[in-house]
C-alpha cells in the first residue's frame, strides 16, 4: 500500500483521535503509530503568557514541511505520516503542532516523529509572537534547537 | 524580483513585500542585505545584524554567500520559532 501522507498548516485546533483514525483507517500493516503534540504553556520562565501569535510564510512552510516528510519516508519504513501546524492567535493549553508518524515496528515511528520535530522547529518557517503584561514580544530561537536539528545528520 | 519579510524583519522594514530592481554588481544575498540597507532607515534597522538573518530564494532555505541571479521570490526573516 501506499504511504498515507498529510500535511495542513490551518487556523482551527485539530483533533488528534480523529486524525490517528485517518492514518490507520482500512489499514492492517500499521503496528505502530507515535503521536507528538505540542502546545500553548501558560508561562515562559517566570512569565505568565496570555497568548501566543504564530505566523508563516506559505507556499515555503508547506514546501518545506513536505521536504522533511520525504526524508523521513526515505530514512525510515514508515506507512504514514501526519504533519499538521496551526497559525493565528493560540492560548495556553491549546494546540500547536501534530506530529503522527505509522510504521509496521515503534522504532521507526519513534525516531521518525522525533526527527521531524527536531526538524521542524529549527527549519520550518514560523515565528512566534507572545503576548504577557509587558506587551508583546517575538520568541527568539534557542540554540539546542538548532542542534537538535543537526544532530540527524552526524549517522 | 520580489522580496518577501517575516516577523520582526518585517515590522522594522514596515512592510511584508515589495519589487526592487538591484543594480548587476548585487550578485549575492549577502550583497542584497548591504544594498537594502542603504534604502533607509527602517532597512538599515532591520539588517542591522545581518548574521541574525535567514534568507530562502523561491521557498528554499540559502546561504549569504547563494546567488540572486534568476531568483523569482527572495526572503529575509529571523531564526525560525515554529513546532
Amino acid at each position: 500500500m501506499t504511504a498515507n501522507v498529510t500535511i495542513r498548516i490551518q487556523e482551527p485546533d485539530f483533533d488528534i483521535a480523529r486524525e490517528i483514525s485517518a492514518l490507520t483507517e482500512a489499514r492492517t500493516d500499521i503496528g505502530a503509530v507515535v503521536s507528538f503534540s505540542g502546545i500553548c504553556r501558560g508561562s515562559e520562565g517566570d512569565e505568565p503568557i496570555a497568548a501566543l501569535t504564530l505566523e508563516h510564510y506559505p507556499g515555503m512552510a508547506e514546501a518545506e514541511i513536505a521536504r522533511h516528510a520525504e526524508t523521513a519516508m526515505s530514512r525510515w519504513p514508515l506507512t504514514g505520516l501526519t504533519i499538521i501546524h496551526r497559525v493565528g492567535r493560540i492560548r495556553p493549553g491549546e494546540n500547536i503542532v501534530l506530529v503522527l508518524t505509522a510504521s509496521q515496528h515503534r522504532q521507526a515511528a519513534f525516531q521518525a516523529a522525533e526527527f521531524l520535530m527536531d526538524y521542524l522547529k529549527a527549519n520550518a518557517p514560523f515565528w512566534k509572537r507572545e503576548e504577557s503584561a509587558e506587551g508583546t514580544s517575538w520568541v527568539e530561537a534557542r540554540h539546542h534547537d538548532d542542534a537538535a536539528a543537526a544532530r540527524w545528520t552526524k549517522s | 524580483m520580489k522580496v518577501k519579510y517575516f516577523a520582526w524583519v518585517r515590522e522594522r522594514v514596515g512592510k511584508s513585500e515589495e519589487t526592487v530592481e538591484p543594480p548587476a554588481n548585487v550578485r549575492t544575498v549577502e550583497d542584497l542585505i548591504g544594498w537594502l540597507s542603504g534604502r533607509g532607515e527602517t532597512y538599515a534597522h532591520a539588517f542591522e545584524t545581518p548574521r541574525v538573518i535567514r534568507a530562502a530564494i523561491d521557498h528554499a532555505h540559502v546561504r549569504s554567500d547563494a546567488a540572486i541571479a534568476g531568483a523569482r521570490e527572495i526572503a529575509f526573516f529571523p531564526p525560525m520559532t515554529g513546532g
